[in-house]
């Protein structure tokens, strides 16, 4: 139905034409789930962006056709081309929160595109408009559809996007990474929407994603794209199964199993020249260690925010981040830490680092109490002792600050090394260390990707001497092979050093590859502390059965 | 598209944008001359011995009746108009550069110790700031020079007129400049770099100026530009209006002034030369300053 051949995209520049996509074919049949897979820059979304006619400025097709049915899409003039887009192919986006117009009621933007799209008068429009959203599985809908998007959750947000792709009755729906903005419970809901529609209505779907778990969920075939390029098409199980290209196989090895630890990720390019370049750092910091392993335990900590003000002359009730927490975490061991968005993964972590006060509880790292926020002085010890390695590798690096100077920082900050050349070669030793070129001291952040950024970050946080290590989301940013790549990194660092680490996540299959214990923690609240083994294969809390059971898994057939 | 954007895209830009290549030579052109005024103009409107009551009121030279020496005409002291342009345009110059660095280092300070401890310490510099804006630049002026007559000694108040002015016009603008810094500082706070430094416990002062202040100089440097502008114009419209500066020590606006009396007596030049001066000085300025701003936000390329 949906035939692609021979497509290339570029982009013109200044520094002459980019290819952004080349030579890529695909076609897609009615009913049928098509996934796109790749990492991210391997031209998924442009392909997605080719089909509905929306390429970005100045992007252009240069070669290839595309063709829906009969119709030729390369040569529709823009009032043709208008038409088919809405009418014929439809487009889900990543993140609900921005598709939706915040301003329009839920029943204006569907009217509003029913009329678009056809001479429906408005009172069929609206009741066309219900029974899409009852179809999506919102109850109620006769009601509901009065709100606002922002009284929807993003997992009825992101159904409602998908009622409104629907309601001019699409043959194609380009989904573009539809869920990595959702939660897993909500994830699994849209997946089980996006299949049921493909299989009642006949809709052909374009998934776009970065997940292999979801592909292999949901996807009746799959295309793996590679640097703008095809790599390998065919049936899911085929595909999966039996790759026939070492890159597809590379891929899936790095996808980090749920029901299984493995020791260390199998990493395409692992030939790691031996180097003695970073023994320096490593001796540094095994010298260094001053202080025996340590841990930290949490007693009763509770967090509360200013909710919203209900009144002006009363104070705003509390809103409660996090709720009587208790956690120990043992010396030199990894403390994983699970839950959904807004279960208070983050909180925790700004509270032990003293960015968020907690309101009541105690917290000791080792045999010391830690004093709350701002009673903690800039001097104490546990700055230096607790480091973090944060989520975006964007954001934490400081992009005006040379590599040499961000890794020197924490030398010059603590007064560990005197003398300005020999913090330079200890930074130099430490990016070798982690994994680095000594050189890359001399450049600044934006001149790496996000995983050398992130090895920067891990390195900042080794300069420091910690004993205790936080690691917020530290791949959630990241491609699954280069996730693979720092995990093993971590892995290696924990245990030449003896770091205790506290790893949060929303990823349970990673956890589940770093923590020697797993909290589960769910409104604030842990819902269930315990080895991670146990945790896994035996869970007592509902709440982590259900996680586990709606995490995608990659089918039997995978050869890992 | 970030991928192919190469180091000199800056230059390339300007080299490609033919308004901010012209802007950027008068502005220049405007600069040399007011810097070399001493040096290449034909008499000094400070030192009543350089010119003659008899050379009083000459026309430029493409009208009858010029002096081929004063090819810009003179005025009724019978000052030359070039001469007297280049020396206007130093102190406006001086006026507007001192008064925006002031109001830049008071504002951005207070913008970014706003932005970092926020609360009430945020709510009171904003205050202070609505209050500033609510002030007509003339009646702080006024307010200032009132208060420098008061407690200074009658002997340097003329001394003082500049430094008065300058200060009037400072207080006029940093209003800007700490909100722009504000509201900057509030969007890094929540960047991890900068809550990794502060979880190091470095001291606010180097979170903010060694941390901050480099990623958020972007605007700052636009607002920069514009305000520029605004002081020179600023400083030109209180002289007009008679608070600024005295004729025996012109700026451009004292310039303009002067000429408004010879407006209805058929010698224009008086008034129009300074005039169209400020005008090419102020929008070549602005120019600029919108070239930066297009610059430093991709978004609008």
């Amino acid at each position: 139905m949906l035939t692609i051949k021979n497509l290339t995209v570029k982009f013109p520049s200044r520094f002459g034409d980019f290819t952004a996509i080349e030579d890529v074919d695909m076609t897609i049949k009615p009913g049928e789930i098509h996934g796109l897979v790749g990492e991210s820059g391997a031209g998924k979304s442009t392909v997605g962006a080719a089909a509905i006619g929306l390429l970005q400025s100045p992007g252009y097709v240069s070669n290839g056709t595309l063709t829906l049915g009969n119709t030729d899409l390369r040569t529709l003039t823009l009032a043709q081309a208008h038409k088919v887009r809405g009418d014929r192919i439809s487009m889900i986006f990543q993140d609900p929160q921005t598709s939706l117009n915040p301003l329009m009621t839920i029943e204006d933007q569907l009217i509003e595109t029913i009329q678009a799209h056809s001479d429906a008068s408005i009172s069929t429009a609206r009741k066309r408009a219900v029974y899409l959203l009852e179809e999506i599985g919102i109850k109620n809908a006769a009601q509901r559809i009065k709100a606002y998007p922002h009284q929807f959750s993003g997992g009825m947000r992101q159904r409602v996007v998908i009622a409104l792709a629907v309601s001019t009755d699409p043959e194609l729906i380009i989904a573009d990474e539809p869920t990595t903005a959702l939660d897993v419970a909500v994830q699994s809901q849209v997946l089980d929407l996006i299949q049921r529609l493909a299989k009642e209505r006949q809709i052909a779907f374009m998934l776009i994603t970065h997940d292999i778990g979801v592909i292999a969920q949901v996807a009746d075939r799959v295309t793996v794209m590679r640097k703008g390029r095809v790599i390998e098409t065919g049936n899911t199980a085929q595909v999966l199964g039996t790759p026939k290209h070492s890159y597809t196989q590379a891929l899936m090895d790095a996808v980090p199993p749920l029901d299984r630890k493995i020791d260390r990720f199998r990493v395409p390019d692992a030939g790691d020249t031996v180097s003695t370049l970073g023994d320096f750092a490593e001796n540094w910091l095994l010298k260094g260690q001053l202080h025996d392993l340590t841990g930290l335990s949490l007693k009763n900590l509770t967090v509360r925010f200013a909710g919203p003000r209900t009144s002006f002359f009363r104070k705003p009730p509390p809103y409660i981040a996090l709720d009587d927490v208790t956690l120990n975490i043992k010396p030199g061991s990894i403390m994983g830490l699970v839950g959904e968005s807004g279960s208070g993964k983050s909180t925790l972590a700004k509270t032990i680092t003293g960015l968020i006060t907690p309101s009541h509880g105690t917290m000791t790292l080792g045999d010391t109490a830690l004093p709350f926020g701002k009673s903690r002085s800039r001097h104490h010890l546990s700055r230096q002792l607790v480091q973090m390695v944060f989520q975006d590798p964007y954001s934490s690096l400081n992009s005006r600050h040379r590599v040499g100077d961000i890794l020197t920082e924490p030398l010059w900050f603590y007064g560990f090394i005197k003398d300005a050349k020999e913090r330079e070669k200890l930074a130099a030793s430490m990016l070798s260390l982690v994994g680095m070129q000594p050189d890359a001291i001399t450049k600044y952040p934006h001149q790496f990707s996000g995983g050398q950024r992130q090895r920067i970050a891990v390195a900042r946080a080794l300069l420091a001497r910690p004993r205790f290590l936080i690691c917020d989301e530290p791949t959630s940013a990241l491609d699954v092979s280069i996730q693979a790549e720092i995990l093993n990194l971590l892995k290696e660092l924990q245990t030449k050093f003896g770091l205790t680490i506290l790893f949060i996540s929303h990823n349970l299959a990673v956890v589940r590859q770093m923590a020697d214990e797993t909290a589960v923690l769910r409104n604030g609240k842990i819902e269930e502390v315990g080895e991670t083994h146990a945790v896994y294969t035996t869970p007592k809390a509902e709440y982590t059965k259900s996680l586990l059971a709606l995490t995608p898994v990659m089918p039997t057939y995978c050869k890992i | 598209m970030i991928a192919f954007v190469k180091k000199n895209e800056g230059f390339w830009l300007f080299v490609h944008s033919p308004a901010a290549m012209v802007a950027a030579i008068f502005a220049v052109i405007i600069l040399l001359g007011a810097v070399f005024a001493p040096w290449i103009a034909l008499v000094n409107p400070y030192d009543l011995a350089s010119f003659s009551l008899f050379d009083g009121l000459l026309p430029p030279v493409w009208l009858d009746g010029a002096n081929p020496k004063y090819l810009l005409g003179t005025d009724d002291q019978g000052r030359d108009m070039i001469s007297s342009i280049l020396y206007g345009a130093r102190l406006s110059l001086v006026i507007g550069l001192s008064a925006l660095t002031i109001a830049a280092v008071l504002g951005v300070g207070l913008g970014l110790a706003a932005g970092y401890y926020g609360g009430r310490f945020d709510a009171i510099v904003m205050r202070i700031a609505d209050v500033q804006l609510a002030l007509p630049a003339i009646l702080t002026a006024l307010l200032i020079d009132g208060i420098a007559r008061g407690i200074l000694p009658a002997a340097i108040q003329q001394d003082l007129r500049v430094a008065v002015l300058t200060l009037a016009i400072a207080l006029s603008l940093w209003v800007n400049f700490a909100r722009t810094a504000r509201a900057s500082t509030f969007m890094h706070m929540n960047k991890e770099y900068v809550q990794a430094a502060i979880m190091m416990g470095q001291h606010p002062l180097r979170v903010m100026f060694v941390h901050i202040l480099p990623n958020i100089l972007g605007p700052l440097l636009v607002i920069m530009t514009v305000d520029l502008a605004s002081a020179i114009l600023l400083e030109a419209t209180l002289s007009f209006l008679g608070i600024g500066l005295p004729a025996d020590s012109p700026s451009l606006g004292t310039l303009i002034r002067i000429g408004m009396q010879f407006l209805l007596s058929g010698e224009w030049w008086i008034l129009w030369i300074p005039t169209m001066f400020l005008v090419v000085l102020v929008v070549s300025i602005n120019i600029l300053g919108d070239f930066l701003r297009d610059l430093f936000n991709p978004r609008l390329r």
